[in-house]
C-alpha cells in the first residue's frame, strides 16, 4: 500500500444530463486530515465523495494524490484498487455473512493468512469495542453496533483514504452522540485521512480539521470549524452555522481602514452599527463595497447568543417587544419584534437567548456589539439542486 | 386480539378456504384415495404397481425428468447472467420484457404449433440455417425431443428471467459499492456478495421452472413423439384416464408426479439451506 | 466519455436478438401461413387468401368458441375476485395463528402443475355431471386464479395504510361503509391488475380446460390444440387459421392488460 502526502482535487464536475450536480469542486488536502462537506441536502456532498471514491465518473477535472492522477475524467484507477475506504449511511454489511467475515472480508481478497486474518479481525473489533461478536450475523444486531461493525471492515484494511457518508443519520439521536465521540477518537488514534459527509453542523464543527461547506453543487466556504462558524463567508453559509436575525437592511455609510469597515445600516430596529474585520483583499470586503457603491440592499446577520438582554456601552440599542418565550431549562429561546417598522415595512424578527426569565409582551431593549453584527449582499437563488449523487 | 375481530378474520377468509377445500384439498384427497383403490372400492396397491412393473409406463419418469432437469438448469442458468445484468434497469427495459411476456401469454399450445412450421424441415429457421452455411440439412427441431426442450425453453426462460429480476433488483445496491471499495472485482463482488444473496430466489425459479417442465403436456404431444421419447408421465396419466377410463390407475400417476415434484423440490430447499446460513434480510437498510 | 462496447453488451443484445427473432419467427409463420396457399419452400408464400378463415369458420362455431372463451374468463374472474378479495384482505391486515400455513396452502395450487390436481379434479367434476358444460370449465379454472389474485391484490391492500381505515373509524364510518368507500375505491388499480391479468391468463390456460371440455364447451386455445393434435384431419393452414384467431384474441387482452399494468407484474414474483 502506497503511502502519500497529499490528495488533490482539481475543478472536478459531475454533470447528470443537463444538470450540473457539482462544479469546479476543487480541494487540497493533506495526509491525517478530517475534512468534512457540510451542506444541505441536494447540495452535491455525496456526489463529491462518490466521484472522489471512483464510483461514479467525473464530467471534468482532475484527481491527484501526490503526482499520480488516478482520474481525469477519461481513464481513471478503478474504486476497487484505490484502496480507499467507504462507510454507507445503511452499513451494507454482508446480510448472509457474520460479523467477523464481513471485517475479514477485504483481507481475505488479499490473500491474508489465517493467522493474520484472525489477528486483524480481533484488533479491528476491539477498536470500535465489539470484541466477542464474531459470530453474530448484521440483522442480530442494533443500527449503532451495524455502523462499528462497517467501521471495522474499513480500517482493518489501513486504507488511504477513509470516506464516510452521513454515516450517523439513520441512528438516534443518543446513538449519533455516542459513536461521533468514538469516530473522533477513532480518528486520533489512527490518523487516517478522512472525508466525512453530512448535513449535521454539529456533527461537522466537532470532528474536522475543516469543513467544506456547499451548496446547489458548488463549494461556498472551506476553512476550520472556528472559520466557518464565526466567519461565515456569506448569507447561505453564516445561515447554515446558526446565525438568525437576518434583517433587510440599507447601508447609509461605509467607511474603510485597513484592517475593517465600519459601516451604519439602516433596519426595521433603526440605525446599527457595525464593524466588520476584512483586511483588504477579502472577497467579502469588496463585496460590501460593491454593495455600497450601487445602494443596493445587504442583510445582517446575528448569532441569536450575541443579542444581551440589556445593551452595553458601546453596543447598538435594539427596542422591541417580546412576543414568544420558548422555555429551554437553563435558558429560554425568546423572540421579539421591533418596536419601529423597518424599510420595507416588514416585520423582522428577533431571535436571541435568554438566562433571566422574560415574560411575553414585556418591552427590551437589546444590545449588540457591532462586531457581532454581520453584513452581507443578497443571496442569488441557487441553481437547481440535484439529487444527492449516487451512483 | 379481540373475539369479535377474530370471527370478521373466518368471515373474511371462509369463501377461500371453502374454495381451497373443494376445489383443491379435496380433490387431491379423492385421487389420492382413488390411486389406492380398485373400481369396486377395494384398497389396493395395485394401481401403483401396475405403473412401476410396466416399463412403457415406468419410463415415462425418466423421459419426463430427461427432458425437465437439464433444460430447467438452462433456463435459470441464463436467466442469472441476465437478470444480474439488467439489475439496474437499461435502456429498452420495457420493449425487452414485453417479448419475454409474449410466449409466457400466449402459452405452449400455440408456440407448439407455431414451432412445427417456423422450425420445420421447410421453415425460416432452417432456411436461414442453411442460407448462412451454418449446416448443409435441415436440421431436426420438430417431431423429437429437441422440439420439446426449445418449447420449454421459449417459456421457461422469460419466467425465470422476470423472477430473477425482480429478486436481484431488491438487493441493496450499496453491497456491491462495499464490496468493490473493499477490493473485490466484478467477478468476486457477484461470486462472493451477490449470488449467495440470489440463492433463495434462484432456488424458488429452480422449482416452479421445474414444475412446469415436468407436467409438460402439449408441447410433448404436437412438438414430440408421444409414442416414443417424448412420452412423458401427463401423457401417461392422460391415457389411463381418458382413453382407458382407469380413473384409478389414473390418479396413482398423478400422484406419482406429485411425489417426484416434491422430491425434487425439497432436494433444492436442501441446497439452499445449505448455501444461504445468514440473516434472510436482503432489503435496503 | 466514450461510448463502451463492452463484450457483456454485445452478448446480451445478440441474445436478446436472437430470442426475439425466434419469438417472431414462430408468430409470422403462423400468420403467413394462414393467409397462403402453395408455401412450400422459399421464403414468402407465393398465392395469399383469405380461404382458411373461411375454412375454420365452417368448421369451427367460432362465435361459440369465443363466447365460451369470454364467458368462462370473464366469470372466473369476477367468481374469483369476490373470494381472493376478503381473503387478501385478512392476510394483509390480520396477524393470526396458522397464518404462514395459510398462506403457502394457498400458494400451492399456484405451485402444484395442473396436471397433478387435474385429473381428479376433473374425475369429480364428471362424478358431479359438470363435465363437458360450462359451469365444469368455470370451476375448473377457479382453482389457480384464486391464488394468483390473492397475491396480486395483498400488496395493493397493504398500500393502503391501516391509519386510514381507522381515521374513518374515529370520524364514525361503520365497517361495511369503510370497505365501499375507501378500501374499494383505493384498491381498484390492484383489482383492476388482478381482473387483467387472470382474464389473459384463463384465455391462454389449457391444461385443465382440456381435461374437462367438451364439444361445444371449449375454448379457443383447447379447439387449437385438437386441430393440431388431429394433425392429418384437416390443412395445417387451417390450423394456422385458427392460431392467429387465438393469437388475436390473446394478444389484443394482452396489450390492454398492459395499458394497466407493468411487463413485469404479468409474473409473479417471488422474494
Amino acid at each position: 500500500m502506497k503511502d502519500f502526502k497529499h490528495i488533490s482535487v482539481r475543478r472536478m464536475t459531475k454533470r447528470f444530463g443537463e444538470k450540473t450536480a457539482l462544479h469546479e469542486f476543487s480541494l487540497d488536502f493533506d495526509k491525517g486530515e478530517f475534512v468534512t462537506f457540510l451542506g444541505p441536502s441536494g447540495c452535491g456532498k455525496s456526489t463529491a465523495l462518490n466521484c472522489i471514491t471512483g464510483l461514479i465518473p467525473i464530467s471534468s477535472g482532475e484527481i491527484y494524490i501526490d503526482d499520480e492522477c488516478i482520474d481525469d475524467s477519461r481513464d481513471k484507477i478503478a474504486p476497487e484498487k484505490r484502496e480507499f475506504g467507504m462507510v454507507f449511511q445503511n452499513y451494507a454489511l454482508f446480510p448472509h455473512l457474520s460479523v467477523f467475515d464481513n471485517v475479514a472480508f477485504g483481507l481475505r481478497l488479499r490473500k491474508h493468512t489465517k493467522k493474520s486474518v484472525r489477528e486483524k479481525v480481533d484488533t479491528a473489533l476491539r477498536l470500535v469495542h465489539l470484541e466477542g461478536y464474531g459470530s453474530k450475523f448484521p440483522a442480530q444486531m442494533s443500527g449503532g453496533e451495524q455502523q462499528r461493525v462497517a467501521i471495522a471492515r474499513c480500517i482493518v484494511l489501513e486504507p488511504r483514504l477513509l470516506l464516510l457518508d452521513e454515516p450517523l443519520s439513520n441512528l438516534d439521536a443518543k446513538l449519533r452522540v455516542e459513536l461521533r465521540y468514538e469516530l473522533k477518537a477513532l480518528h486520533e488514534r489512527l490518523r487516517v485521512t478522512t472525508i466525512y459527509v453530512t448535513h449535521d453542523q454539529t456533527e461537522a464543527l466537532a470532528l474536522s480539521d475543516r469543513i467544506v461547506v456547499m451548496r446547489a453543487g458548488k463549494i461556498q466556504q472551506v476553512g476550520t470549524p472556528e472559520e466557518v462558524f464565526s466567519d461565515p463567508a456569506n448569507l447561505f453559509v453564516a445561515d447554515f452555522m446558526g446565525f438568525k436575525n437576518m434583517w433587510k437592511a440599507k447601508l447609509e455609510s461605509l467607511s474603510q481602514s485597513p484592517g475593517h469597515l465600519d459601516a451604519v445600516v439602516k433596519t426595521a430596529g433603526g440605525s446599527l452599527r457595525a464593524r466588520l474585520r476584512y483586511p483588504e483583499g477579502d472577497p467579502r470586503r469588496s463585496a460590501l463595497v460593491a454593495a455600497h457603491a450601487s445602494g443596493k440592499p445587504v442583510v445582517t446577520a446575528i448569532r441569536p447568543e450575541d443579542i444581551l438582554l440589556r445593551a452595553q456601552e458601546g453596543m447598538n440599542t435594539l427596542g422591541c417587544t417580546a412576543t414568544l418565550v420558548e422555555y429551554q431549562g437553563q435558558q429560554s429561546q425568546v423572540s421579539a419584534c421591533f418596536d419601529a417598522s423597518g424599510p420595507e415595512g416588514a416585520a423582522d424578527r428577533i431571535d436571541f437567548r435568554s438566562a433571566e426569565r422574560v415574560e411575553e409582551g414585556r418591552g427590551l431593549q437589546l444590545g449588540v456589539a457591532p462586531d457581532r453584527l454581520l453584513l452581507f449582499p443578497e443571496l442569488e437563488t441557487a441553481a437547481t439542486t440535484v439529487e444527492e449523487g449516487s451512483p | 386480539m379481540s373475539s369479535a375481530s377474530k370471527s370478521g378474520t373466518k368471515v373474511l377468509l371462509a369463501p377461500a378456504i371453502a374454495f381451497l377445500v373443494l376445489l383443491f384439498l379435496y380433490p387431491f384427497a379423492y385421487g389420492l384415495y382413488l390411486s389406492f383403490t380398485k373400481a369396486d372400492g377395494a384398497a389396493t396397491f395395485s394401481n401403483y404397481l401396475r405403473f412401476f412393473k410396466d416399463p412403457w409406463d415406468f419410463r415415462t419418469i425418466w423421459t419426463t425428468l430427461w427432458i425437465s432437469v437439464p433444460i430447467t438448469f438452462i433456463n435459470v442458468g441464463l436467466a442469472i447472467p441476465f437478470a444480474y445484468y439488467m439489475r439496474r434497469g437499461m435502456k429498452g427495459e420495457k420493449t425487452i420484457t414485453f417479448f419475454l411476456i409474449v410466449p409466457i401469454t400466449l402459452g405452449a399450445v400455440l408456440i407448439s404449433e407455431g414451432m412445427l412450421s417456423y422450425m420445420g424441415p421447410r421453415g425460416w429457421l432452417n432456411q436461414f440455417l442453411m442460407a448462412i452455411g451454418l449446416v448443409r440439412e435441415p436440421v431436426r427441431f420438430t417431431h423429437n425431443y429437441l422440439g420439446v426442450v426449445i418449447s420449454l425453453g421459449l417459456s421457461g426462460f422469460p419466467y425465470a428471467f422476470l423472477m430473477l429480476l425482480g429478486y436481484v433488483s431488491g438487493i441493496n445496491p450499496d453491497l456491491e459499492k462495499a464490496g468493490q471499495m473493499l477490493g473485490a472485482s466484478r467477478l468476486q463482488t457477484f461470486w462472493k456478495i451477490l449470488f449467495p444473496l440470489m440463492v433463495p430466489g434462484i432456488a424458488i425459479a429452480f422449482c416452479l421452472n421445474f414444475v412446469m417442465a415436468f407436467s409438460v403436456f402439449p408441447s410433448a404431444v404436437l412438438l414430440g413423439q408421444p409414442s416414443g421419447p417424448t412420452r412423458v408421465i401427463a401423457i401417461a396419466a392422460y391415457q389411463w384416464a381418458f382413453e382407458k377410463f382407469n380413473f384409478n390407475a389414473a390418479s396413482a400417476i398423478s400422484m406419482i408426479m406429485a411425489a417426484i415434484e416434491l422430491i425434487v423440490i425439497t432436494l433444492v430447499l436442501v441446497w439452499r439451506g445449505r448455501m444461504y446460513k445468514g440473516a434472510s434480510i436482503v432489503g435496503k437498510g | 466519455m466514450r461510448s463502451k462496447l463492452k463484450l457483456s453488451n454485445v452478448l446480451f443484445a445478440a441474445a436478446m436478438v436472437v430470442y426475439v427473432a425466434n419469438v417472431l419467427g414462430i408468430l409470422f409463420t403462423v400468420i403467413l401461413n394462414s393467409i397462403s396457399k402453395d408455401w412450400f419452400r422459399g421464403v414468402f408464400p407465393r398465392i395469399f387468401t383469405g380461404d382458411w378463415y373461411r375454412y375454420v369458420s365452417r368448421d369451427h362455431d367460432i362465435g361459440n368458441l369465443m363466447f365460451v372463451t369470454f364467458t368462462v374468463a370473464i366469470l372466473d374472474v369476477v367468481i374469483a375476485l369476490i373470494i381472493s378479495f376478503p381473503a387478501a384482505y385478512a392476510l394483509a391486515r390480520k396477524e393470526f395463528r396458522g397464518k404462514g400455513l395459510l398462506l403457502s396452502l394457498f400458494l400451492l395450487p399456484m405451485i402444484v402443475p395442473p396436471m397433478a390436481y387435474g385429473i381428479p379434479l376433473a374425475m369429480l367434476c364428471y362424478k358431479f355431471h359438470l363435465a363437458a358444460r360450462l359451469s365444469g370449465v368455470i370451476l375448473v379454472n377457479l382453482v389457480p386464479i384464486v391464488p394468483f389474485m390473492i397475491l396480486i391484490l395483498m400488496p395493493f391492500i397493504e398500500q393502503v395504510g391501516t391509519n386510514l381505515e381507522s381515521a374513518a373509524v374515529m370520524l364514525g364510518a361503520r365497517r361495511t361503509t369503510i370497505f365501499r368507500k375507501i378500501l374499494v375505491p383505493l384498491t381498484v388499480p390492484g383489482i383492476l391488475t388482478a381482473g387483467i391479468l387472470s382474464i389473459v391468463k384463463t384465455i391462454s390456460m389449457f391444461d385443465l380446460t382440456y381435461l374437462v371440455a367438451g364439444g361445444n364447451t371449449q375454448t379457443i386455445v383447447v379447439a387449437l390444440y385438437a386441430d393440431a393434435y388431429a394433425a392429418g384431419a384437416r390443412p395445417p393452414q387451417a390450423v394456422d387459421a385458427l392460431a392467429v384467431i387465438y393469437f388475436l384474441t390473446a394478444m389484443i387482452c394482452l396489450l390492454v392488460a398492459l395499458k394497466f399494468v407493468s411487463p413485469t407484474q404479468m409474473v409473479f414474483k417471488l422474494k
